[in-house]
């Protein structure tokens, strides 16, 4: 599995929603994840891909598209 | 009145009510009504304190702060008033203080008090903001004598970084980053609660009670389940008061020692998080 059917598999499981967002698709704005949701995301982004995320990192921007998340997690690697 | 429906309001924050202050209901005039029932139910004078801290990050001037307002209706002649201007964790930032001061002042009252509506219903009006905010105040003691509970410890953190995802600008509207909140409040609230009880020896499982600032219940929830303890030992009040800032802790705390309170040996914990951002846990025991 690619990182980012990796990442879309867990905004589907988060949100709850089958759906396959476009890799640029804001993830918020299209509801598929709201403040409540993005906590468990970014938890299951650190179980899967074996990162620590900083809380100087928890900023929403950085994780507002898949391909946002694609690129800070490869940042962390 | 806001343009947001009741079930919307409810979906996203667990509030369906809020109470406002009248026009020329002041904070200091709120603040002293809930130190005057805390003085009231512990039992003490005005006069026997030591030091008054005010919490606000509503107050309706530069300076002086509330807390010379309240020392003044109080009577406290020159007993020194110390304001603190912590929005949402000002009651909590006081009562660490106030144990820290209690030995050398005698008694401190730690007074929270918020007039929200005159911030958030100032044109322009943000709807989704608005929405979460109420007014009210409420009161502790932390006397050097024995009383209800005794204050094991506590944890106080700041991380200014953040300062611009809540903040309110002299005559500006609040301005609020409403996932970056919740972002770092779900992380660092439960990281602050349960080092602190690992330093005091205690479990999350141990604590009677956690009353914790009343943000949003979605919030209270995803700590209680950070936890890992159930959502029913978060005191909660938000559906009837919404977010009174840093008023919300003691007036939850108020309420929940009617209803239950401090039982002899069993910890509580008090929690809060706010603009600044400024964080922090209490461990209190009944005695």
């Amino acid at each position: 599995m690619t990182r980012q059917a990796q990442i879309t598999e867990i905004i589907r499981t988060v949100s709850k929603k089958n759906t396959a967002p476009d890799p640029e698709e804001s993830l918020f704005d299209s509801g598929l994840l709201d403040s409540f949701a993005l906590p468990d995301v970014l938890s299951a982004l650190e179980k899967a891909f074996s990162i620590k995320i900083p809380d100087s990192d928890l900023n929403p921007r950085k994780f507002d598209s898949i391909s946002r998340i694609e690129s800070y997690i490869e940042s962390r690697l | 009145m806001v343009g947001t429906s009741a079930e919307w309001i409810f979906n996203v924050s667990g509030i369906e009510e809020r109470r406002f202050a009248a026009e020329s209901e002041t904070v200091a005039d709120m603040a002293v009504a809930a130190a005057q029932d805390c003085l009231s139910s512990a039992g003490i004078r005005a006069t026997d304190l030591g030091l008054l801290l005010v919490a606000s990050g509503s107050s309706e001037r530069r300076f002086p702060g509330p807390a010379a307002s309240v020392a003044r209706q109080l009577n406290l002649d020159t007993v020194p008033a110390i304001d603190l201007p912590l929005a949402s964790a000002g009651s909590l930032f006081g009562m660490a203080l106030g144990a820290s001061l209690a030995g050398a002042h005698g008694a401190v009252l730690v007074a929270a008090s918020e007039k929200m509506s005159s911030v958030v219903l100032k044109p322009p009006m943000n709807s989704t903001t608005a929405v979460l905010f109420g007014d009210g105040a409420g009161a502790c003691l932390i006397s050097p004598d024995a009383g209800l509970a005794t204050i094991l410890d506590s944890t106080l953190h700041t991380d200014g970084s953040f300062s611009d995802d809540l903040k309110l600008e002299l005559d500006g509207p609040l301005e609020m980053n409403g996932r970056t909140v919740i972002l770092q409040a779900s992380r660092k609230i439960p990281r602050a609660i349960g080092s602190l009880l690992e330093k005091c020896g205690r479990a999350p499982a141990d604590v009677a009670c956690f009353l914790m600032h009343q943000a949003n219940q979605n919030l209270i929830d995803r700590v209680a389940g950070a936890l890992d303890v159930a959502a029913d030992k978060f005191y909660s009040n938000i559906r009837r008061y919404g977010n009174t800032s840093s008023a919300s802790m003691l007036i939850a705390a108020a309420e929940w020692q009617k209803q239950a309170g401090f039982e002899r040996g069993k910890p509580v914990v008090f929690a809060t998080f706010g603009a600044g951002f400024h964080w922090g846990a209490l461990l209190a025991e009944g005695c």
